[in-house]
């Protein structure tokens, strides 16, 4: 399980979780901005490369949670200090520590301000998100969960664009109040089942009432966190506003949260309730597909544009989730890491323009693809990606979530369907511009090519676009074995799976 | 031995008051007091495993007023350290204003450890009286004058929500012919007459006034704003704790069959909480703005004692504790913030993290503590507090609760926008130099609400262990056997259905 040279017991998760968090206390004492940017990069080099051993322990074949730890944390109020992966969490702790040496190597250049307190914010961050995809205690996940408001409202606040007050208290009030529906869920269900223990709630045979209640309450929660439509309008504006680094961290881990809370908390933990509601929340998904590609056809703004898009790619996924099939569950999980693979590419991207022509105009960009070919290059993989070009990443997740919902009912896939549409259209219409639109625009001469340092900021994700796209199977090994048990609590209340040593 | 702590205090009031016969004795009252606070903080601990009755069972030192007097005296030593040199206090009146910080201090660690209603009365005045004069101490100058309105208020207050406690708390003594609390809860034990209810019910009027519960919330905003930032600071902190400490008390000493009680708690809470936060989303004076929020998070607290069992009580005292130490951090930043002690509001905060980063890293912790945001001891004390009216089956409260807090966000979150995201309007604002024993007070105060957020295991038994005399009281046979300890089995399918 562990490897040689370690005793098995050696908490890697902890490890993986605060180790970040140290390293943002070396940062704080940090002098020299230069200092602090090459010692981020090591620091989110290093937790990256720490995820290796656990990826490498991992067993596929088994669905139990894995690296579990547990130690008493708060007896007198009966928490636990539990962590655990199982397939579905691995892969999001992997998507999460992957893409934080990117954000640091994205910001780069565009953060110019308060260089230490930007990455001790990046640096806090990295340690809240792991934590939520490793915690099993539910107050410890709550914990964690909220632990991201603040840097990410910082992120936003102080770094972001010229609306950024707005877009960072929008961003804070949406989730907060989210969130306060989530704690009191979770509060119930500890006075229901006598424990904070995750693994032991799964399976419960809960009445029917009380898990319609439980399950709105999360429902509220993480709806507001994908977000599913109408609880998005805090993420256009938080996208927009948010600094590249911010963007890309909301667009491919934060945006995740709330699908795997969905997989994690609502199907396991109130699976008759999900049933019951699942075709609304279907439908709803579709709304959010539809909504999310219109709207994205009208923008003019590259952010927006790609912002939205998120809206529609969020939305294959809770729509793969609530069909409740294998292919659907599974298209929803390779949808989830596929967005924060592509769209965390185009947000660099775009930030990347914004610093060679200081606007986010669509019509600004019109052509500048011929100034910097390598750019286009990127730009254009990225975004045949995003509109789910065969081969690419996006293709199988959302051909899986699609081939799930015709599994679950013909209107409804046949609803979901103009978004695939939808997305070439935007896509094309954003690409066709960027790279050979209109004439020949003076403000792009002596716009420089992609340098180094960008190349190798977004090669990385190039790559998982067409590893993933062509070969997803060792990928999806990975939480096949989880699904599958996720899809057997769902289906009627299985007893709970003793936690694997 | 066991009267060490207040010996020490007392002692030091005394050193005290000999150094303000004296003239422009400023400075030798400040370090005065500081040593006064270090000291009570060691007596304190070192009286921490002292047991006894002293005064003929008057007088109790157990384990519950012990750690509770060392929280205060580390509470009195922060505010010392808050206080500085007292900028908006006439220089003439510093001794004096230290004299009475300290009397005021001796009386709230009597009072935790009183269990006969006479001492208990001394022990409050003492605790209540000096509170008067360091609200009108203030500096008067022009455009303030409001100090004197406030001290006035507060002291009419003060007295009537007194002698309702006195009165409520003759008819307990006539009910019983005792004074002495332990043989009240015995003599009461399944007295269910009005007159009894009666009786408690005047008796919490006195503390819901300390702790400003909502109908007796009158004197929060007003005194807050008129009094000198510091002062605030106290007001709002240590005296609230006392109250909680003697409501655990008093609360005892209701009969579980008792429907009265959980339904006018459950009412003032309620009460408390959507006065306090929707009435703090209009304020533009920080000090008004935190009494009105500390009106709310009185009601909070009070959700604790709707449950009226030790894991109740056990919340509700943590939550105060936590509150502590949260609002000294807004107040100590206000207090370092003001030049020359003026009121601040909301739009001085400006540019506080470029000002002084430390400064705005306090406030955003203290803010977001009593915001309910973890890891920030707010939340874990109002996770202990929500879970423990939960079980008692107080849904509804629980999830009222729960909205007040979405509410509260709001004005929160609008300290926390001027300090971090707003830069100051004026260009010139200099940076903030720090003294070393500001500096010291804020990074206490940070590390105390982060360590009771995240490991506040040893500090929540010491704190429920202390409260085991509640198992004697009447209410623990009827209840039940509360969260405390359900930890050891947590994977136990322990179905607790409510």
């Amino acid at each position: 399980m562990s490897p040689p040279g370690l005793p098995a017991s050696f908490p890697w998760l902890s490890v993986l979780i605060f180790s970040p968090l140290a390293a943002a206390v070396v940062v704080a004492v940090l002098r020299r901005e230069r200092a602090v940017r090459w010692w981020t990069l090591a620091a989110t080099l290093a937790v990256a490369a720490a995820a290796v051993p656990v990826l490498v322990g991992f067993d596929p074949g088994t669905p139990a949670f894995q690296f579990v730890e547990d130690r008493p944390w708060i007896p007198p109020l009966g928490l636990r200090y539990t962590l655990g992966v199982d397939g579905l969490s691995l892969v999001l702790v992997l998507l999460t520590v992957g893409i934080l040496p990117l954000c640091v190597l994205a910001s780069w250049r565009y953060i110019t301000t308060r260089v230490r307190e930007f990455m001790i914010g990046l640096l806090v961050m990295e340690t809240a998100m792991v934590g939520v995809f490793c915690a099993l205690d539910f107050v410890l996940f709550f914990l964690f969960w909220e632990a991201m408001l603040i840097p990410m409202a910082l992120l936003i606040g102080v770094w972001g664009g010229p609306r950024k007050v707005y877009a960072a208290l929008k961003f804070f009030i949406y989730t907060m109040a989210g969130s306060v529906f989530l704690l009191a869920a979770i509060i119930a269900l500890y006075r229901q089942a006598g424990t904070w223990d995750l693994r032991a709630l799964m399976g419960r045979e809960l009445p029917l009432a009380f898990q319609v209640w439980v399950f709105l309450a999360f429902f509220l929660s993480f709806a507001i966190k994908v977000p599913m439509v109408p609880f998005h309008t805090w993420l256009p504006a938080a996208h927009v506003e948010a600094p590249t680094a911010g963007s890309v961290i909301l667009a491919s881990v934060l945006l995740k949260m709330g699908t795997y809370g969905f997989l994690r908390l609502s199907l396991p933990i109130t699976p008759d309730a999900t049933r019951l509601l699942a075709p609304h929340l279907c439908w709803l998904s579709v709304a959010a597909i539809v909504y999310g590609g219109l709207t994205a056809l009208a923008q003019s703004d590259l952010k927006k544009l790609v912002a939205y898009s998120s809206v529609g790619h969020m939305g294959f996924a809770t729509l793969g989730i609530f069909t409740l099939t294998r292919a659907g569950i599974e298209g929803a999980v390779l949808q989830m890491i596929n967005h924060g693979i592509t769209t965390g590419a185009l947000f660099i991207c775009v930030g990347l323009l914004y610093e060679r022509l200081h606007t986010r105009e669509l019509a600004a960009a019109a052509g500048v693809g011929r100034q910097v070919p390598v750019f286009a290059g990127f730009f254009g993989v990225f975004a045949l990606s995003s509109m789910a070009f065969p081969g690419t990443n996006s293709f199988i997740g959302e051909f899986l979530a699609l081939a799930g919902a015709f599994q679950f009912s013909l209107p409804v896939a046949l609803a979901a369907v103009p978004g695939v549409v939808l997305a070439a259209a935007y896509m094309l219409r954003m690409l066709q511009r960027v790279a050979y639109g209109g004439p020949q625009n003076p403000d792009h001469t002596g716009v420089g090519d992609l340098n180094l340092r960008e190349v190798l900021t977004l090669a990385p994700l190039l790559g998982l676009v067409f590893w993933i796209g062509l070969q997803p199977g060792p990928l999806v090994r990975l939480f096949a074995a989880s699904v599958g048990h996720l899809l057997e609590q769902t289906a009627a209340g299985a007893p709970p799976l003793a936690a694997a040593p | 031995m066991a009267f060490l702590p207040e010996l020490v205090l007392l002692l030091g009031a005394l050193a005290l008051f000999v150094v303000s016969l004296g003239e422009g004795r400023a400075h030798t009252a400040r370090h005065l007091a500081l040593g006064l606070g270090v000291a009570a903080l060691l007596a304190a601990a070192a009286a921490l495993p002292s047991r006894g009755v002293l005064f003929d069972g008057a007088y109790q030192v157990d384990g519950f007023s012990q750690w509770l007097k060392l929280v205060l005296t580390l509470g009195y030593l922060l505010v010392v350290l808050q206080s500085g040199e007292l900028p908006d206090i006439p220089v003439e009146v510093r001794p004096e204003y230290h004299l009475f910080l300290a009397l005021s201090v001796s009386g709230l660690v009597m009072l935790v450890s009183c269990v006969d209603v006479l001492t208990l009365v001394v022990a409050l005045e003492l605790a209540s009286l000096p509170l008067y004069f360091l609200v009108a101490m203030r500096r008067e100058r022009a455009g303030q004058r409001i100090q004197m309105e406030s001290a006035i208020k507060y002291l009419l207050f003060g007295v009537t929500a007194n002698g309702l406690m006195f009165f409520g708390l003759s008819y307990l003594f006539g009910l019983t012919g005792t004074t002495a609390l332990p043989e009240m809860i015995a003599r009461l034990r399944g007295d269910v007459s009005a007159a009894a209810g009666v009786g408690l019910v005047l008796t919490f009027c006195g503390l819901f006034y300390k702790l400003a519960i909502f109908p007796f919330h009158f004197w929060t905003p007003d005194v807050y704003q008129g009094a000198s930032n510091e002062t605030t600071g106290f007001v709002a902190s240590l005296p609230k704790l006392g109250a909680v400490a003697v409501f655990v008390r008093f609360a005892a000493l209701a009969a579980p069959e008792q429907r009265l009680l959980p339904g006018l708690f459950t009412a003032l809470a309620l009460g408390s909480m959507f006065y306090g936060n929707l009435i703090a989303l209009a304020q533009t004076d920080l000090k008004r703005l935190l009494g009105f929020s500390g009106i709310a998070h009185a009601g909070y607290a009070l959700v604790g004692f709707v449950a009226l069992n030790q894991a109740g009580y056990t919340a509700a005292l943590y939550y105060m504790v936590a509150y502590l130490f949260m609002a000294l951090a807004c107040f100590a930043v206000f207090s370092l913030l003001a030049p020359h002690g003026a009121n601040l509001t909301l739009g001085d905060l400006a540019g506080l993290h470029r000002r002084s980063p430390l400064l705005a890293v306090t406030l955003g912790v203290g803010v977001f503590g009593l915001a309910g945001l973890p890891p920030f001891a707010g939340f874990m004390g109002k996770l202990a507090l929500l879970t423990a009216a939960w079980q008692r089956g107080h849904h509804a409260l629980v999830i009222l609760t729960l909205i007040n807090a979405a509410i509260a966000i709001y004005y929160y979150l609008a300290l926390f926008r001027e300090a971090f995201f707003r830069d100051a309007p004026d260009p010139a604002a200099p940076p903030l130099r720090l003294s070393g024993s500001a500096r010291l007070l804020c990074l206490t105060l940070l590390t105390a609400i982060l360590a009771l957020g995240v490991v506040p295991g040893r500090f929540i038994q010491t704190v429920s262990g202390s409260l085991a005399w509640v198992g004697t009281a009447p209410i623990s046979a009827a209840g039940s056997p509360g969260f405390v300890g359900t930890g050891s089995q947590p994977l136990a399918p322990a179905a607790r259905a409510p």
